[in-house]
């Protein structure tokens, strides 16, 4: 009896249910989530900057916080293929399997790069789906906050109005500020870098810098002595700028290459919360841009 | 683009090759040239996808609801589309053991006809496991587990089961043969064991795991912290019941699980099970001190009460680098009915008599795991058992001799094990255990050394906590 009365005091102390739940699987769709949102939503952002979105497990909390949620928004190209979906099996919640509304895929909103012509894990772990790592694109992003914004009013058609004028103001505030962002990226244009992982893609795409080498010999495979020789060699012929590599990633590596290579090791947050500086998405893109700026120096 | 002291050399570089051995310097730098010229090309094919999808994004007068449906990569539409995900795991041993694994046995509890004993000596192949699942439909989820035992016993099926996908309030409901929901390791199938095999307290009380043909009903609790509750019902056909041939449901089990996290570096998750069956003439076959044939037989209500605790630590929740893990669970076992005694098929020196049986036995286990770089782990398990107080009617009568019952007699097993294994990647993993084992009963310890492998191909499999 008393243990009933503790469950119903806690179901009573639960937050308003009028408030839209939203289960983001990283800190971009949650921050994105947010500007969109706006007060009419609860965020739970399942990630964080400093761990590394393919290495996450279905723990306890994930599964109690998506059996709350109305609306999951994940990244999909296969990047929580080793989490989500058993994440979303279990939390007993019909609102978000794959297929409900309550189940978004930023993925599905747009084109990937790097769709692998092969699909064999002789490769690494790779993604069949392409590279998933499409946050640090501004046009994506545009992209997705538009069609979240859709199914955010389809699930809540009560705040279809607040929605749409959200998003409309982050579209419009994303507008100058891509046009700031590559008018201050002009001297990254062709610019040679290495990348740990191919986290940086699609911002490498954006600025028309060149990515000449991978740290992984295949992805998330690590490095041996004598593959990062032999991309020592091949700095004195073709040479890399900098080094790049996500928060989360260890620098054990890069600095390795960095010190012999004689070019800066720069650290990308990645994702928001990744630095200080990238509290939210706009924050994200200056930092990453003022970083590989500055390494330039 | 390749400049002309670069044409050069790659020009010397294949005159080279075509006469003599080209230096290895030269090959390098031809290599790194056209890894190069490559990488130049994908960037350049990105670069121009790009613009493709910028000027395909400009299109005027699209409106939201549109651009979201388009589909960016076209999807199968052939009959093969629908498939199931279907993994293969394919594991093998090497064994060196002190003493016979085919005289196993664990001293001062019921044998329980379970796939208890160590691996076979020298090589042998483990379970080869396929696993098929798939949503049958918007309410349903299927999943069909078959193992083949490496000995040619043929095609087990370990797991069939369906689940519930659409129930409202938190339910889902499982039914078929499946793997109880009791404790931490039990519903884990034996490649994600950390160690080779299963502790010695789930050999003991369950022949190494609970599985049941029945239903299986969890409730997902809509609280910030996790908290599930579960009951099952089935036929209790395995031990610790036994095949009664009996309408109705022969196996209850509940249990409750909660979890969370303190920060982001640590998770937790803590329950508590109870499982009740009963037995009718669940019998083993023995020896009498004079080499004759015996056959005891328990017939009673079998009930264990379980508790189950893991905590596992990365730094900032990112297992990448280090990872720790702690794991342990006890359980109790009370049974109580009656035991009975037969030599008639052997020396015929008692006959066959019955009388009261009670026994209350315990045991538990606990491990560590560290993830102490990169790829390598390190683990330790503890490992004991009490076969604790047990009302033997027949031996307090003096009818039969506590040597007639040689499995019975009063004893702590103990065992220790060390494992260090290596997982190059998510899919594969080698690895080395060393065990102590002191089952078999006093003096009787065996030393036993494994290496391991575990592959899995096919889907990505789940990270479960």
């Amino acid at each position: 009896m008393r243990i009933l009365v503790f469950l119903f005091a806690l179901l009573g102390s639960l937050p308003a249910f009028a408030a839209l739940n939203v289960f983001a699987t990283v800190p971009e769709w949650g921050a994105l989530a947010r500007e969109i949102g706006g007060d009419k939503v609860n965020v739970y952002v399942a990630t964080h900057a400093l761990q590394d979105p393919h290495r996450i497990e279905a723990k306890p909390s994930l599964l109690a916080q998506a059996r709350r949620a109305q609306l999951v928004v994940a990244t999909g190209a296969d990047l929580e293929i080793g989490w989500l979906p058993l994440v979303v099996r279990d939390a007993a919640n019909p609102a978000i399997q794959p297929g409900q509304p309550g189940y978004f895929e930023a993925a599905s909103v747009v084109s990937r790069l790097e769709v692998p012509q092969v699909v064999d894990r002789a490769h690494g772990d790779v993604h069949p789906g392409g590279n998933p790592h499409f946050q640090l694109d501004p046009y994506r992003i545009d992209k997705i906050a538009a069609a979240l914004a859709v199914r955010m009013a389809q699930l809540d058609p009560a705040n279809e109005a607040s929605y749409r004028a959200n998003q409309r103001a982050v579209a419009e505030r994303w507008k100058a500020a891509i046009a700031r962002w590559e008018k201050l990226a002009e001297p990254l244009r062709g610019v040679p870098v290495m990348v740990q992982h191919r986290s940086f893609s699609y911002l490498l795409a954006w600025l028309g810098m060149r990515e000449v080498a991978t740290l992984e010999p295949k992805p998330g495979v690590e490095p041996g002595s004598a593959y990062l020789s032999e991309l020592l060699t091949r700095q004195q012929t073709q040479p890399a700028r900098m080094i790049l590599r996500a928060a989360y990633q260890n620098d054990t590596h890069s600095q390795w290459m960095a010190t012999r290579a004689h070019i800066p090791a720069v650290v990308l947050p990645f994702t928001v919360g990744g630095s200080d500086e990238a509290k939210d998405l706009t924050g994200l893109f200056d930092d990453s841009i003022n970083r590989l700026l500055k390494g330039l120096r | 683009m390749i400049d002309e002291n670069q044409a050069r050399r790659v020009g010397r570089g294949a005159g080279l090759l075509g006469a003599h051995a080209a230096s290895d310097p030269d090959l390098a730098a031809i290599r790194a040239q056209i890894d190069e010229l490559k990488r130049h090309y994908e960037q350049r094919i990105a670069a121009l996808e790009e613009k493709l999808a910028r000027s395909e994004g400009q299109q005027p007068a699209r409106s939201a609801e549109t651009q979201a449906a388009v589909p960016s990569a076209s999807p199968a539409t052939s009959a093969t589309a629908f498939n199931p995900e279907i993994s293969v795991i394919l594991d093998a041993k090497v064994a060196n053991t002190s003493r016979s694994p085919e005289t196993y046995r664990i001293r001062g509890f019921i044998p329980n006809g379970g796939e208890i004993a160590p691996p076979r000596r020298s090589f042998s192949l483990g379970e080869t496991e396929l696993a098929l699942a798939a949503n049958v439909d918007h309410l349903f989820r299927g999943t069909a587990l078959f193992s083949v035992a490496g000995d040619g016993e043929g095609i087990a099926t370990e797991e069939a089961y369906i689940e519930t996908l659409a129930l409202p309030a938190g339910l889902k409901l499982k039914a078929g043969r499946f793997l109880s929901g009791i404790g931490y390791v039990n519903a884990q199938h034996p490649h994600t064991w950390d160690f080779v095999d299963a502790p010695l307290a789930y050999k003991a009380f369950f022949g190494s795991r609970l599985s049941n043909d029945g239903v299986q009903l969890k409730w997902l609790a809509p609280t910030p912290f996790f908290l599930e509750l579960g009951a099952e019902a089935a036929r209790g056909g395995g031990f610790p019941g036994n095949e009664r041939d009996k309408n109705g449901s022969g196996l209850g089990t509940l249990f409750a699980h909660v979890g969370g996290d303190v920060g982001w570096s640590h998770a937790w998750q803590a329950g508590v099970s109870y499982v009740r069956t009963h037995a009718r003439d669940r019998a083993w076959e023995d020896t009498d001190p004079t080499g004759g044939a015996t056959r005891t037989a328990f017939t009673g209500r079998s009930s264990t009460l379980g508790a189950d605790f893991v905590w596992k630590w990365a730094p900032d929740g990112n297992p990448a680098q280090q990872n720790f893990k702690f794991q342990s669970e006890l359980f109790q076992r009370r049974e109580n009915g009656t035991l009975t005694y037969d030599d008639t098929a052997g020396s015929h020196a008692v006959g066959r008599v019955a009388d009261g049986y009670r026994s209350r036995q315990s045991g538990w286990y606990a491990q560590g795991v560290w993830q102490f770089m990169p790829q390598w782990r390190l683990g330790v398990r503890h490992d004991r058992l009490n076969s604790g107080d047990t009302r033997i009617g027949l031996v307090n009568t003096g009818l039969v001799s506590p040597g007639d019952l040689p499995m019975l007699a009063a004893y702590s097993p103990r065992r220790d094990a060390v494992m260090l294994d290596w997982s190059p990647s998510e899919f594969s993993r080698l690895r080395l255990q060393f065990a102590r084992d002191t089952s078999r009963g006093p003096g009787e310890a065996d030393n036993q050394v494994f290496l391991q492998y575990i592959m899995s191909l096919g889907a990505h499999g789940a990270h479960k906590f």
